[in-house]
């Protein structure tokens, strides 16, 4: 990962540096569903994050440093705002009101052209942290690559240990069975909007991070196309470790990259894959070791978990 | 002596329901329920299917509001609470077909339900500092001493959905008194389960009371309530029809038309 950039094209770096801010984006997906719900308002939230730099770095000229906390904080509280009715519906009316908040938010943006610019969006300044120093310049690719890189390890390493807590065992109780959860004295609306609120500030950073990249935002980038891709990332790498949702991503991304002459063909292999994921292997790439046997799953598990 | 009884009995009521209604709709689930359960009893709530009884359990225990009426926890009203806000107050519940976190090990299951009293902040827990892990490891103990007085503290490492019905049963009130309760509702403690499984079930039960816990269960198995409890309630359509003794209750005229029939009644 430290060695990779330099040996490879510009282009290739760009294209690691969005591998690993969707691997934050599928890792705080995950957050959300280990209290049982499958938000389709997440990307969103990587918007809210996004949108919240533009303003914040862009329009008020707080530097990137501040910036980046500022904007996944104002993403954690809309994951929390949205949340609150949110944890008040179950299954298929879940779905359908995350959904309409998600896209509520997504109009918003594309409605008020003051501040967020409308259907063009906002231009986002480039991150400076001494300027005049060439291997700080974040314009270029290989300083921008180990920033992200910097970043998604302190978001996954702090995402990691939340899941091995006693929060993350409180948050797979109210998965599991949410009326005995309640009746042990766990405050299950409570944790489901702990869990939009760290799911939506990770989202919210990825959001931040691809923003700073690609100099510039608008609201189709948050659209629903990319929901379908968060979701078949984890429902293909699967949602039970912490590793699933990863591995689904580097999987599927690198997939995608490898079938790019046949780009018009990548949502139909994607959409063949989901099928037979769900068939075939229904707890994703994840639970794939567990059922080749358990002195092989051992061994995999070590080598793809992450230290404490 | 009559009135000594008398007042004795008056103080020690733990849970009081005065009032206490349902409606669905235009349906009435529960009417105008009037009863109280004294503290350090094993109290029998029985009835036909659909007369209310799992209805109450979910009023008494938060999961539904009432229509009308009061729920009192020693002496304190608590109508209308969140279930979890309840079982923090010593009112805990089990759920029929025995609920529990199945995927996870006989030995997690507990310690998520110990959760209200390890006594650690959201933000402890996240640290996880040398503090926080020593009291996670005395919640632990904690844990394993429950298990070990259910008598399943030997499938601690088993994954629940596994367990055999009757260890079930067990994990599921180790789950209930993890929470530190003063009582323990349980819904259809011994449905779906063979005569040594029931009877060892009660055995616990019955240990419960011992530690000093009152319980208060729904049961269609009679033989099991007979023998258990101290004290029966009969609801039938969501109206209370009889309230005593066992012996009493079984040979009441309506509990018996509306419940028992003839030759049960005649059996017990």
């Amino acid at each position: 990962m430290v060695v990779a950039p330099f040996t490879i094209s510009g282009y290739k770096v760009d294209f690691l540096t969005m591998l690993m801010v969707n691997v934050i984006l599928a890792v705080s997906f995950r957050v959300i569903t280990t209290t049982g719900g499958w938000s389709l308002a997440h990307v969103p939230m990587m918007g809210a994050g996004a949108y919240a730099t533009a303003l914040i770095s862009g329009k008020l000229g707080i530097p990137f440093w501040f910036s980046m906390p500022l904007a996944g904080l104002a993403a954690g509280l809309t994951g929390l705002a949205i949340s609150y009715p949110l944890v008040r519906t179950k299954d298929f009316s879940f779905f359908v009101a995350s959904f309409a908040a998600g896209e509520a938010i997504r109009l918003c943006w594309i409605r008020f052209k003051i501040p967020f610019g409308g259907h063009r969006g906002l231009g986002v300044p480039i991150p400076e942290l001494i300027s005049g120093v060439p291997a700080l310049d974040f314009a270029e690719a290989i300083p921008y690559y180990f920033l992200t890189l910097v970043v998604t390890i302190i978001c996954l390493s702090l995402m990691y240990r939340l899941d091995n807590s006693r929060i993350g065992d409180s948050m797979k109780a109210v998965q599991s069975q949410e009326a005995l959860a309640k009746s042990v004295g766990i405050n299950a609306d409570g944790y489901k909007m702990l869990a939009f609120f760290i799911g939506s500030f990770f989202a919210g950073i990825a959001g931040v991070l691809l923003a700073h990249r690609l100099w510039a935002i608008e609201p189709h980038q948050f659209g629903f196309t990319t929901t379908l891709y968060l979701l078949v990332w984890v429902v293909f790498g699967g949602s039970h470790t912490f590793a699933g949702p990863i591995i689904g991503v580097v999987v599927l991304t690198i997939l995608g990259e490898v079938l790019r002459p046949l780009a018009d063909w990548v949502p139909m292999v994607y959409g063949i894959i989901i099928i037979l994921t769900l068939i075939f292997l229904p707890g994703g790439l994840e639970s794939l070791p567990s059922r080749l046997g358990s002195s092989a799953g051992k061994t995999w598990k070590i080598r793809i978990s992450f230290g404490d | 002596m009559f009135g000594v009884w008398v007042i004795k009995e008056a103080l020690v009521a733990i849970l009081e329901l005065k009032g206490l209604g349902k409606n669905f709709g235009k349906n009435v689930a529960v009417n105008e329920i009037e009863m109280s359960v004294e503290e350090g009893e094993i109290r029998g709530l029985i009835g036909p299917n659909g007369s209310g009884k799992t209805t109450l359990f979910n009023i008494i225990s938060g999961f539904l509001k009432p229509t009308r009426g009061m729920i009192i926890w020693q002496g304190q009203e608590i109508t209308g609470l969140p279930p979890h806000v309840v079982t923090r107050l010593g009112l805990v519940r089990t759920f029929q077909l025995t609920a529990l976190f199945s995927e996870m090990t006989v030995m997690q299951n507990v310690v998520i339900s110990c959760h209200i009293h390890t006594g650690t902040t959201l933000w402890q827990q996240f640290r996880h500092s040398a503090e926080t892990r020593r009291k996670e490891r005395e919640t632990e103990e904690k844990a394993l001493n429950l298990l070990e007085s259910m008598g399943i503290a030997d499938r601690k490492d088993e994954i629940a959905a596994q367990l055999p019905h009757g260890h079930q049963a067990a994990l599921g009130i180790a789950n209930a008194l993890a929470t530190g309760p003063k009582m323990i509702l349980l819904d259809e403690p011994v449905g779906g389960m063979n005569p040594t499984e029931t009877s060892e079930t009660m055995d616990r039960i019955k240990m419960l009371r011992d530690r000093g816990i009152t319980v208060f269960l729904v049961e269609h198995d009679m033989r099991a309530v007979m023998t258990t409890c101290d004290k029966i309630t009969c609801i039938n359509f969501g109206n209370k029809i009889a309230e005593g003794a066992p012996q009493m209750v079984c040979n009441h005229r309506e509990v018996v038309e509306a419940y028992l029939g003839e030759e049960m009644a005649c059996s017990l």
